[in-house]
C-alpha cells in the first residue's frame, strides 16, 4: 500500500522541516525577547517601534512575508544572504521570514508573562538600585519565561506547521516533497495522510513535553 | 495517567484518519470501473480547466475564459451536444485532477494534462490533442542554445513540477534552480534579471510570452527537452465518453479549427507548434 514512497527522501524532507523550525525558533526567541524588552522599555521611541513592528508584522500573512523575502529582498534588492546558490539562499530567506513573523507572537506571549509578575517586584528592584536592564534580566524575565512556556509551546507548534509555507520559494521541506509526489504519483489522499502523520509526530511530543515542563516550572503564587 | 490518555486518543484519531483515506481510495476505484459517471445535470456540462495559465486556460478579470485548452474544451463539448452557454468551467488544480474526475465533479478535464503511466491507472485519457515539449523562455537577446548551457546558469521553475524534476535529474544537474509556486513569479524573476531562463512546457511559456505586457521581451529557445502529450482526462472506465471526445478531436483537426486555435493563442512568441497529434499515439 505504501510502495509509492519508494524513491523519495521523505525523512530528508522532514529533516529540512526540523532544521527550519529549530533555527527559526532560536532566532524568533531572541528577536521576540528583544521586542518584548522594547515594548516595556522607558524609552518612548523604542516602545513605539516595538508596538508598530508587532502590530504590522503579525497582521501580514506569512505567505506574503516569505514571498516578499524572495521576490522583493532577493530578486529586486539583491539581498543574497551570503550565497548565490538558490537552494541555500531560499533556506536562509525562509528562516529570515519565519523569524520576523514568529518573533511578533513570541513578543506578545512574553509580554503577557511579564504582566503576571507583581508590580511590587519591579519597584523593589528599582529601589535597591538596579537599572532597567538589570530589573528585566534578573527579576522580571526569569519569572515571565516560566509562566509562558505553555503559550510559547503553541507558538512553536504553529511555527513547525508554518514552515510549509517555505515551499512557496522552493525550500525542499516536507510540503515541497508532498507537491512533487502528488505531481508524480496521482495518490492525493494517501500522500496527504503520510505527511499529516509526519507533522503529528513532530508536533505532538513538542506539546506534551512543553506542557509537562510548563506545569513543573510555573511560578506558584 | 493523563499522558497515556492523550496518546491513546491521538492514536485513535490517527487510525480513523488513515482508515478513512484508505476506504476513500477503494470506493473511488469501485465507482470508477462500472458506471459512466454523472454529468452536471440540468443540461449543463462541467469541464475542468486551469485558471492561471495564459494561452491555455485563463480566467480573465471579467469572468470569461480564454486559451487553447478552453477552445478545445468548447469544441469537444459542442460535439457532445452542449452549446457554449451550457458549459460550466471548473478550476482543477494539478493535485486535484484525479479526484475531481473520480468524484464526478467534472465530465472531462482539458488542463495541460500530460498523459503518463501513473495517471493512466487512475483516469482514462482521450487524445492526445497537443504535443508540447519542455523548453526555455529567455530574454530576446539571450544566447542560451542547448540544454547543457544551463549548467551553472540561474533558472526558474515551479515547485514540484515535472519540468523542475527533469532539469535536476537529467538536463542540467548543475543548474542553479530557483523554485516558486507559480510561473508568474518566475516570469517576474526573468524580467528583472534574477534568473536567465524559465523552464516548463513550450505551450505554457508561449502563452506567457504572448501576453501584452511581455510582447517582444522574451523568446522561446526552441529546445525539445521532453515530450508532453496533452490528453483530455475522463473518469476511469468511461469508454463511451473517451470515444466521443476522440471523434470530436479528429474533427477539430480535420476542419481546421485546431490550427486556428493554435495560431490565436500562441501566436506572438515564435512558437513552432507540432502537427496535430494522431489520436492514441503517445510520443515517448
Amino acid at each position: 500500500m505504501f510502495d509509492f514512497l519508494e524513491g523519495y527522501d521523505v525523512l530528508g524532507a522532514f529533516w529540512m522541516t526540523v532544521k527550519l523550525t529549530a533555527l527559526s525558533a532560536v532566532g524568533s526567541l531572541i528577536w521576540g525577547t528583544l521586542l518584548a524588552a522594547m515594548r516595556v522599555s522607558p524609552v518612548p521611541l523604542m516602545r513605539g517601534f516595538g508596538t508598530a513592528y508587532v502590530n504590522i508584522v503579525r497582521n501580514i500573512p506569512l505567505t506574503v512575508i516569505i514571498l516578499f523575502c524572495s521576490l522583493g529582498l532577493a530578486d529586486v534588492f539583491g539581498v543574497t544572504m551570503g550565497s548565490e546558490d538558490f537552494k541555500i539562499q531560499g533556506f536562509r530567506l525562509a528562516v529570515l521570514g519565519l523569524v520576523a513573523y514568529t518573533a511578533a507572537f513570541v513578543c506578545e506571549a512574553l509580554r503577557s508573562g511579564m504582566n503576571t509578575v507583581p508590580l511590587g517586584q519591579a519597584e523593589a528592584a528599582r529601589a535597591i538600585g538596579l537599572s532597567f536592564t538589570q530589573t528585566l534580566w534578573l527579576v522580571v524575565l526569569p519569572q515571565a519565561f516560566r509562566s509562558v512556556i505553555g503559550p510559547l509551546a503553541n507558538v512553536l507548534i504553529a511555527l513547525t506547521k508554518n514552515t510549509t509555507v517555505a515551499a512557496a520559494i522552493g525550500v525542499a521541506e516536507a510540503a515541497y516533497l508532498m507537491k512533487t509526489m502528488i505531481e508524480n504519483e496521482a495518490q492525493t489522499l494517501l500522500i496527504g495522510a503520510v505527511f499529516a502523520f509526519g507533522f503529528v509526530v513532530l508536533t505532538l511530543p513538542t506539546g506534551l513535553i512543553l506542557g509537562w515542563l510548563s506545569k513543573r516550572l510555573a511560578v506558584k503564587r | 495517567m493523563k499522558l497515556r490518555k492523550v496518546t491513546a486518543a491521538s492514536a485513535a484519531v490517527l487510525a480513523l484518519a488513515l482508515a478513512a483515506t484508505a476506504c476513500g481510495g477503494d470506493s473511488d476505484d469501485d465507482a470508477g470501473s462500472g458506471s459512466t459517471g454523472g454529468t452536471g445535470g440540468g443540461g449543463k456540462i462541467k469541464v475542468g480547466i486551469k485558471y492561471d495559465q495564459p494561452g491555455l486556460g485563463l480566467k480573465k478579470p471579467d469572468g470569461s475564459f480564454a486559451g487553447f485548452d478552453v477552445d478545445v474544451a468548447t469544441y469537444v463539448a459542442k460535439q457532445l451536444g452542449y452549446e457554449p452557454d451550457q458549459i460550466e468551467f471548473v478550476e482543477t488544480k494539478s493535485a486535484d485532477r484525479e479526484n475531481a474526475l473520480a468524484r464526478g465533479d467534472v465530465k472531462f478535464i482539458a488542463a495541460t494534462y500530460s498523459i503518463n503511466d501513473e495517471r493512466k491507472q487512475k483516469v482514462d485519457f482521450a487524445g492526445p490533442y497537443l504535443l508540447a515539449h519542455q523548453d526555455l523562455l529567455v530574454k530576446s537577446d539571450s544566447d542560451i542554445s542547448k540544454g547543457t548551457d544551463l549548467n551553472g546558469e540561474k533558472l526558474c521553475s515551479v515547485t514540484g513540477s515535472t519540468s523542475a524534476q527533469n532539469v535536476q535529474k537529467s538536463i542540467a544537474p548543475k543548474a542553479n534552480l530557483k523554485e516558486y509556486s507559480s510561473y508568474s513569479e518566475c516570469i517576474a524573476a526573468l524580467q528583472n534579471g534574477t534568473v536567465a531562463a524559465v523552464t516548463t512546457d513550450d505551450s505554457i511559456l508561449a502563452g506567457f510570452a504572448a501576453q501584452d505586457q511581455y510582447k517582444g521581451k522574451f523568446k522561446l529557445a526552441g529546445l525539445k527537452l521532453s515530450n508532453e502529450n496533452y490528453g483530455i482526462g475522463v473518469k476511469k472506465g468511461d469508454a463511451t465518453t473517451v470515444d466521443k471526445i476522440n471523434k470530436a478531436l479528429e474533427q477539430m483537426v480535420s476542419d481546421g479549427s485546431w490550427d486556428k486555435a493554435v495560431a490565436a493563442n500562441f501566436g506572438p512568441a515564435n512558437y513552432k507548434n507540432e502537427q496535430a497529434p494522431k489520436i492514441g499515439v503517445i510520443v515517448k
